[in-house]
């Protein structure tokens, strides 16, 4: 087990390494001077040249990127060029909004991909098998911000039963939420169900059925309670991905999170911005795949010991 | 020959299968001959018609700017499709030739190469994306090469598994023995053998290229307006929505048709090569 962590913990931080030495790297990959782009176009050149002291642009590419790493790890991100105000500071003040809706999202795509899977699981072959496996499908295949605008077209402009855009009541979240669970749903639907296949058909199922125990309690107690092991890891990778998907989702719902944070950094060539934002959803997404595995090794034994 | 024949014959008996593959037919013919199928240019602005619902003249009514949502959805199908498979391609054979050097020199070029690649897959595809138009800028083509090093590490991976087993292989052995040059036995053994799992994620993969491609161009950091990228299309949705929902409606209609029927597609085409998989 020791062993299992260690390395998944090793490999974590590469994985945080290489994502930050290519975010580091972003703007210097960028055709131009770094100290221009990170200035602005309008900045005298006065101004570009304190900025490429003051960022140390004139030092050598590797001494950049160690003081890029340990600031970043002291949690200075940058300031922002076009709200000259700290990155990490902006980020934190909007990322309850997006947390919200992250983990809204993962709950009710876990809760409807479970409900759903275990159903047509125990309907196997059956009409209702059919109905979730076409709707999961369905829901995975559909991009996001078209299902946040067919969503706002139904339910606030036509029915008016939610509000359209922005975040201010409770209510503003239903819909952003309900946008991000539709993929990552469909996906877990999928998961459970064939996880479920897979239990069922175990002799140890067939064991308890022949000795006569409730379907009900088959199913709950002895299918269910081992075929969630698989679920879970993948519940784990979709809230990073659901994380990452915020990006997309404020987009639509004009929702002043860090994903539109992001997003309108790049249109605004707000260089800091971008990579601190893009430095701190991807190390959350990474953190949050490793713990999944931990937890995944923690639960199901079989995987440390092939891990070791 | 009777292996080929006898996944073309369960190809062919799975219904969903062979419907998917018509529907991408569909979707291919009308990017081919967008021109002869569109009733109007892609660009043809008619002000005075604006946000227009549906009607005889536009079935799937007109945008902002008057534009015919139906041609721009015909045209927009050899943007979206065209992104996606140039991407693909790119993808296969950049990952390929990754994977076979990595599974072919093992060691310390093995080591560099797939765990630059766990890195790119370590992000998620979106973000990777926004990540390579921020250094390339927008367009077309930087959109492809931005879903195409989406798809590389996934490939690569693919293609070294397979690789790294095949080199395994008795028959490989005896040969490097004998002293086959590298490229004589990655072209002539290990590609050829690894064909039938690149077919298939080559399939599926097709659906996330064009995702990320559409989401990009959704936020207007992918293919720029006026181009009838499918995603592109949906860039002012907000709009759209309120004034002529159809012309809303149709092109993510568009993209989760193509996108359900890659995958319905690549999983048939993975249960037909390879029967011992087959999901129930």
């Amino acid at each position: 087990m020791l062993r299992y962590v260690t390395r998944r913990i090793l490999e974590m931080f590469l994985a945080l390494l290489g994502t930050s030495i290519l975010v580091f790297l972003m703007i210097h990959l960028i055709p131009g001077d770094p100290a221009l782009l990170v200035a602005g176009l309008e900045a005298g050149p006065e101004v570009v040249e304190q900025i490429r002291r003051e960022l140390g642009l004139d030092q050598p590419l590797y001494i950049q990127y160690w003081s890029f790493l340990t600031d970043a790890l002291r949690g200075d991100l940058g300031t922002s060029i076009r709200m000259n105000i700290p990155v990490l500071e902006e980020i934190v003040d909007r990322l309850p909004i997006t947390l919200t809706i992250a983990v809204g999202g993962t709950i009710l795509a876990t809760l409807f991909g479970i409900v759903t899977g275990v159903l047509a699981a125990v309907h196997h072959n059956r009409f209702q098998d059919a109905l979730v496996m076409v709707g999961a499908l369905l829901a995975a295949s559909t991009p996001s911000y078209w299902l946040g605008l067919m969503l706002m077209l139904v339910f606030s402009l036509s029915l008016g039963w939610l509000p359209s855009i922005g975040i201010r009541t409770p209510a503003h979240y239903v819909l952003p939420i309900v946008t991000l669970a539709g993929q990552s749903g469909g996906i877990i639907s999928r998961m459970t169900r064939s996880a479920m296949l897979d239990v069922l058909g175990q002799d140890y199922v067939r064991a308890a059925r022949a000795r006569g125990q409730r379907e009900r309690v088959v199913i709950a107690r002895h299918a269910l309670e081992n075929a969630l092991i698989p679920v879970i890891s993948i519940v784990g990778l979709r809230f990073g991905n659901l994380l990452a998907g915020t990006v997309l989702v404020e987009s639509v719902f004009a929702i002043p999170g860090v994903g539109r944070l992001l997003v309108d950094a790049v249109l605004w060539r707000d260089y800091p911005m971008i990579q601190g934002t893009m430095l701190f959803v991807a190390g959350v997404f990474v953190v949050v795949n490793t713990a999944t595995d931990l937890l995944y090794g923690v639960v199901d034994p079989r995987i440390r010991v092939a891990g070791d | 020959m009777t292996v080929r024949s006898g996944a073309l014959r369960r190809f062919f008996d799975s219904k969903i299968a062979v419907a998917s593959a018509l529907v991408i037919l569909g979707f291919a013919v009308m990017a081919v001959f967008a021109p002869l199928l569109s009733p109007y240019g892609p660009l043809e602005q008619d002000l005075a018609n604006n946000y227009g619902g549906p009607s005889p003249k536009h079935p799937l009514g007109t945008d902002e700017l008057g534009r015919d949502t139906l041609s721009r959805l015909v045209h927009g199908s050899r943007v979206s499709l065209g992104i996606a498979v140039a991407s693909v391609l790119i993808g296969v054979l950049v990952g390929a030739v990754l994977g076979l050097v990595a599974a072919y020199y093992r060691g310390l070029v093995d080591s560099i190469i797939m765990r630059t690649m766990d890195v790119l897959l370590a992000l998620p595809g979106i973000l990777l994306g926004i990540a390579i138009v921020v250094v390339l800028g927008n367009g077309v083509m930087n959109t492809v090469i931005a879903v195409a090093v989406f798809s590389v590490p996934t490939f690569a991976r693919l293609v070294r598994g397979s690789a790294l087993a095949i080199l395994e292989l008795d028959y490989i052995v005896a040969s490097r023995a004998v002293g086959a040059s590298a490229a004589r036995i990655l072209f002539g053994h290990v590609v050829p053998n690894s064909l039938t799992p690149l077919v298939v994620q080559s399939t599926l993969q097709l659906g996330s290229a064009i995702l990320i491609a559409s989401g990009l161009s959704f936020l207007g950091l992918g293919v720029q307006p006026p181009n009838p990228e499918w995603g592109a299309m949906l860039s002012k949705g907000r709009e759209l929505v309120r004034s002529t929902p159809v012309a809303a409606f149709a092109p993510g209609m568009a993209i989760t048709l193509v996108v359900l029927s890659f995958s319905l597609l690549g999983d048939g085409l993975r249960d037909a090569f390879d029967p011992k998989l087959k999901r129930r």
